[in-house]
């Protein structure tokens, strides 16, 4: 079922700063799609008691497709957060290895179910994500980009966080030395204005993250996080800056949290219905969906194909995780370092 | 053979590890330019240029952190925190985050990252220029400790630690630093994590230490020898793993086992060493096992008798050397 | 075909729910995972999946309606074979503990069915439903603990210190503990059973009579008393004797006892020549020096020969390690230190640990005859009889005549589990080869 997952693009005229092409935006579509599809699908398995725990991506499909669609996958870094469900299908990351990191089954890619989903490694791009401890992937990734500087390397580095990251100590640490040192890495913030139940009016005194990163020394983009374009362009504009030495930028996408924060969490108790009614307008699916028809790049009936071709990806990938089997013991001590052997020698290099 | 303090053995090790490797970056504060506070980084600037020897903003969170993204992304990083009483921030990015990437990736991403941490007091520190922090670390699966005490050792160690490909924590005891001058070879040698070694044998009792106090305790064993008690000491080398074989097998031999540390005892390196020593030894044991510590308050006062009444010293090994000999 | 669509289980502990709002109605197309209806239960609100994909014909469970986990909730007609069919089993609840005592109140008992998801929510986890227990090989208990592997060695802090507070020999009691170690209850067991470990068969009680007299026996009687009770009823006993012709030792004696004493502040008696003779023929006859244990003979290595004596309180047994190691000066020195010691009540834990054979002196109080019971759990004993003048017949050169001799009967008895009679018979005659050897003008050391 290849033909509906998305293939990441690299093709030259899309890094070259052009516009997005009407194919490239269906095939985006697409995968919003079939993101929006499979999030569903984890939502209902965790409340039969399977997936033990989830965190939608349901909002911020648009600002994780156009966001990757402007890296080179075969070259750039992806430090990701709990919530980049789409980004990870953007990157061509199967269903079924998605689900089997929701179900904790044996063959998930990223940390053989030792860990939370989406937490670990990347099998096939380099795309990592090593604890929910908020915010630690800031420092880190001003690391990752730091080397690449130092070796010469042109790819980028791109750290995903919301808004309740950006008050954590390592942000601000993270974003001062990427500024000291002009480092090749983007600070991609999807705000949903929600921290679990902290709205943004007590996460931070200001309006807009992005004029934070003047107090740093970088550009700060605001944009809207629903519409693929826009997150595109500012995306773009921001890797050529990275690959040309001139340093970070800050992109502060506005989304929507169309669901709690995560399966365990239940919104009602801190938003009111007004409030819930209002941001599920703000729909990426559907505003991509009108912007496409609109633009005659589909008709209705394409529209409805894309949906029932996900549906029914997402039924298969279901079916088969669904049997699979859990990771045995013994793999439980797989991949230990190497102090816990009672006595090691050098691990690396000539002794 | 030439003989070199602690800090010069440091220095010289990350010298030849630097130009072994060039994929090798010393990042901390201070290390760059002023050669770091304690200059056991002096002249690597010069030598290996500011793209090596990185003079970062004063961040403790971030210098790890920026350590780890760096040893994930083909560098072999070896950071320094200036003091250990300032690691504290650091935490989350060692403990949490560096000592499961291997694990937690299912080892797509590994971290050869080096933290070198000068810890301990007897230097006049007050309460945050003195503290012992191993417990922390040794408790972590995932993260390598050594704490060498002689700068043959510090220079061996410290090779071995860097060419690990996962996260090395080593505390070098700041009092040693000049305190302790030792032969010390100039070509390349490693020494493996994970080795006790016996500095002193003896047939009475074995001494179990490291740090600072292996040099109390060596003293403390001289003292007792003209009184007729032979002490064998174990210097640990590394905290975690503890080498539970050498541990064992000395204090089996010699049937009394006496634990020597400067950190405050309760749930300490020493509670771990006295429990291995219970499990595997107890059939052997002629006495109690005793530990030698300081009071439990915050390390430590800063006016001079206070501190010297905090600190172990040879004298208060002996009195504890001499009551287990007697039991 | 008609299927029944039944009301998952969620887990353990919910065992119904309430019907909510259906979102599909009879005569709808539906999918497999189309939700089909909203359900309530006190743990956690859900939407029932549709099974399998075809038309839903029938809602039997109403909305408002309390429905068990397991029943039919409504029909479908489905397309083909493919039915997903939730195979969670209700785990069984058990009943909650009711606090009986104010302590158990305050610790509280355990909320069945309570949950917490990872992060804090009400997830109930059922993916272990059908999977079987986790091992416990993941378990890391103490790696490894020192354990006394045989008797041998070594006795626990607790164990030595006990022993030597109520006089009780290690050696001679069973070990309970891994391995056969001796274990602290063993020793207290030992002490209130008056020394020797567990009570054997139930004893037979007589009536005291008015005019007979009750004695309480004293903690070393007890113990005596259950000590030969064991050695009677394990071992199988075997008798074997012999008559030695002493007169050379006899001479040999009366000639040196007095330089003996002088030279090395000691009397020499008998005892000590004997116990030599006894210690070397151990040595030639292992067998002899063993014990039976768990199955197995254990011969042992070290040859320590017990010499009752007659204390206060009753037979004492100090032990005279390495006999066969020892001069005759040493041994001479050794029994007379540690006789005076049982006699004067002041052995200490090495006087009495450690013997593997005995030796009785019946004879200093005219026995000639003697079958002792073995010292548990020894191979055997030797009590060496009177000596006594006899008319024996000599046979010299082929011609037969009649000689005063000094006669000494030695008498065995072994355990015929380990050692046979012929085995017996062998070492009887190494004690008397030995013995006969002696002459007045023999260079004893």
């Amino acid at each position: 079922m290849s033909a509906t997952a998305n293939k990441p693009s690299n093709s030259p005229e899309q890094l070259s700063g052009d516009q997005l092409s009407g194919e490239r935006l269906v095939e985006l579509y697409r995968t919003m799609v079939l993101s929006r599809y499979l999030d569903e699908r984890v939502w209902l398995l965790n409340r039969q008691g399977k997936a033990a725990i989830a965190a939608s991506a349901q909002g911020h499909e648009a600002a994780q497709v156009a966001c990757i669609e402007a890296t080179d996958p075969t070259k750039d870094h992806y430090l990701i957060y709990y919530r980049q469900f789409t980004a990870m299908l953007a990157l061509g990351t199967e269903p079924e290895e998605m689900l089997r990191g929701f179900l904790a089954k044996e063959g998930d890619p990223m940390s053989a179910a030792r860990q939370f989903p989406l937490h670990g490694a990347h099998p096939r791009v380099d795309l990592f994500n090593f604890s929910n401890v908020i915010a630690t992937q800031l420092p880190q990734a001003a690391g990752v980009a730091l080397a690449d500087k130092l070796s010469g390397s042109d790819a980028v580095t791109i750290v995903y966080f919301g808004d309740g990251a950006s008050s954590q100590g390592d942000t601000h640490e993270a974003m001062n030395f990427a500024g000291v040192q002009k480092l090749p890495v983007i600070f991609f913030c999807e705000n949903n204005r929600f921290a679990i139940s902290v709205p943004i009016e007590k996460q931070m005194g200001i309006d807009s993250l992005a004029s934070r990163a003047a107090g740093y020394g970088f550009p700060g983009v605001q944009v809207d996080g629903t519409e693929v374009v826009a997150v595109n362009e500012a995306a773009k504009a921001a890797v050529a800056r990275a690959r040309a030495g001139e340093g970070p930028t800050l992109i502060e996408a506005s989304v929507e949290r169309l669901l709690p924060h995560t399966t365990d969490d239940d919104h009602t108790r801190y938003r009111t219905a007004e409030d819930i009614e209002q941001m599920s307008k703000r729909d990426p699916i559907r505003i991509q969906s009108e912007l496409l028809i609109r633009r005659g790049l589909i008709t209705e009936a394409e529209d409805e194909k894309i949906h029932a071709d996900a549906k029914r990806r997402v039924n298969v990938a279901t079916d088969t995780v669904d049997a699979e089997s859990y990771p045995g013991v013994e793999t439980m001590f797989d991949h230990l370092n190497v102090e816990y052997r009672e006595e090691h020698e050098v691990s690396g290099g000539d002794a | 053979m030439p003989e070199k303090t602690v800090i010069e053995a440091v220095r010289e090790a990350m010298q030849i590890e630097m130009r072994r490797d060039d994929t090798m970056i010393i990042l901390g504060e201070d290390v760059g330019s002023r050669g770091g506070v304690f200059l056991a980084t002096d002249g690597l600037i010069d030598e290996f240029g500011e793209n090596r020897v990185i003079d970062t903003p004063l961040a403790e969170s971030l210098i790890c952190g920026v350590a780890l993204g760096a040893a994930v992304n083909g560098l072999r990083p070896l950071a320094e925190i200036q003091f250990a009483d300032f690691v504290w921030p650091a935490i989350n990015q060692i403990v949490g985050e560096a000592s499961k990437v291997r694990y937690g990736t299912n080892g797509v991403k590994t971290a050869p990252m080096t933290i070198r941490v000068p810890y301990g007091g007897g230097v006049r520190g007050g309460l945050y220029h003195s503290q012992s922090i191993e417990v922390l670390f040794a408790h972590t699966p995932g993260l390598s400790v050594v704490a060498p005490a002689t700068p043959y050792d510090a220079k061996g160690l410290l090779a071995t630690a860097i060419r690990t490909d996962d996260p090395v924590i080593v505390l070098e005891h700041k009092r040693t630093y000049r305190l302790v001058k030792g032969e010390v070879p100039d070509e390349s040698y490693t020494i493996p994590i994970g080795k006790a070694e016996i500095k002193r044998p003896g047939t009475d009792m074995t001494i179990i230490t490291y740090g600072l106090m292996l040099h109390y305790s060596l003293q403390a064993a001289e003292m007792a020898a003209a009184n007729g008690i032979d002490v064998e000491v174990l210097d640990l080398r590394t905290l975690r793993p503890l080498d539970s074989g050498a541990i064992a097998e000395s204090a089996s031999r010699t049937g009394k086992a006496l634990i020597v540390q400067e950190d405050t005892p309760a749930v300490s390196i020493g509670s771990e060493v006295s429990a291995i020593i219970g499990e595997r030894c107890f059939f052997d044991l002629d006495g109690p096992i005793l530990r030698v510590g300081p009071p439990e308050l915050p390390p430590m006062p800063f006016s001079p008798i206070q501190e010297a009444a905090f600190m172990p010293s040879p004298e208060k090994i002996l009195t504890a050397i001499t009551k287990l000999a007697e039991i | 075909m008609v299927f029944n669509i039944e009301l998952p289980h969620v887990g353990e502990s919910v065992t119904e729910a309430v019907i909510g709002k259906w979102l599909k109605a009879p005569g709808d197309q539906i999918e497999k995972y189309d939700p089909l209806v909203e359900v309530v239960t006190d743990k956690v609100n859900m939407d029932v999946p549709s099974p399998a994909s075809g038309t839903l014909t029938k809602i039997i469970a109403i909305e408002g309606e309390t429905v068990a986990m397991g029943a039919v909730i409504a029909e479908m007609e489905t397309v083909d074979g493919e039915v997903s069919v939730t195979s969670d089993s209700p785990a069984a609840s058990e009943p909650a503990q009711v606090s009986e005592s104010s302590l158990a109140s305050r610790i509280g008992t355990l909320v069945q069915g309570a949950n917490v998801g990872p992060t804090g929510g009400e997830f109930v986890d059922t993916s272990l439903t059908a999977a079987k227990p986790a091992d416990s090989a993941a378990q890391n208990t103490s790696a490894q603990p020192a354990t006394s592997g045989s008797r041998q060695k070594g006795f626990s802090p607790v164990v030595t210190r006990l022993a030597a507070q109520h006089g009780i020999d290690l050696y001679s009691l069973v070990g309970t503990g891994l391995g056969g170690r001796v274990t602290k209850k063993d020793v207290l067991t030992a002490v209130e059973n008056g020394g020797t470990g567990s009570t054997s068969s139930p004893q037979t009680t007589q009536v005291a009579l008015d005019e007979d007299q009750v004695i309480e026996p004293s903690p070393i009687r007890k113990m005596i008393a259950n000590h030969m009770v064991k050695s009677m009823t394990e071992i199988p006993h075997a008798w074997s004797a012999i008559e030695v012709d002493v007169t050379g030792m006899v001479e040999w004696r009366t000639a040196n006892k007095d330089n003996f004493e002088r030279e090395h502040g000691t009397r020499l008696t008998y005892l000590p020549i004997t116990l030599s003779v006894v210690a070397h023929a151990l040595r030639a006859n292992p067998r002899l020096n063993s014990s039976w244990s768990d199955g197995n003979i254990i011969l042992k290595s070290a040859i320590n020969v017990g010499v009752a004596v007659a204390a206060d309180g009753g037979l004492v047994v100090p032990v005279v390690h390495s006999a066969a190691d020892s001069s005759l000066v040493d041994l001479a020195g050794k029994l007379g230190g540690v006789v005076e010691r049982a006699r004067s009540g002041s052995m200490t834990l090495d006087d009495v640990q450690g013997g593997t054979f005995t030796l009785n002196n019946t004879g200093a109080l005219g026995s000639v005859w003697g079958g002792a019971i073995i010292n548990h759990p020894q191979a055997a004993i030797l009590t060496t009889e009177a000596i006594v003048k006899r008319p024996v017949v000599i046979s010299a050169s082929g011609v037969d005549s009649i000689a005063i001799r000094s006669m000494m009967n030695i008498c065995l008895s072994f355990d015929h589990r380990i050692v046979d009679g012929a085995e017996a018979s062998a070492f009887l005659q190494s004690l008397k080869s030995g013995l006969e050897a002696i002459t007045l003008t023999s260079d004893l050391k």
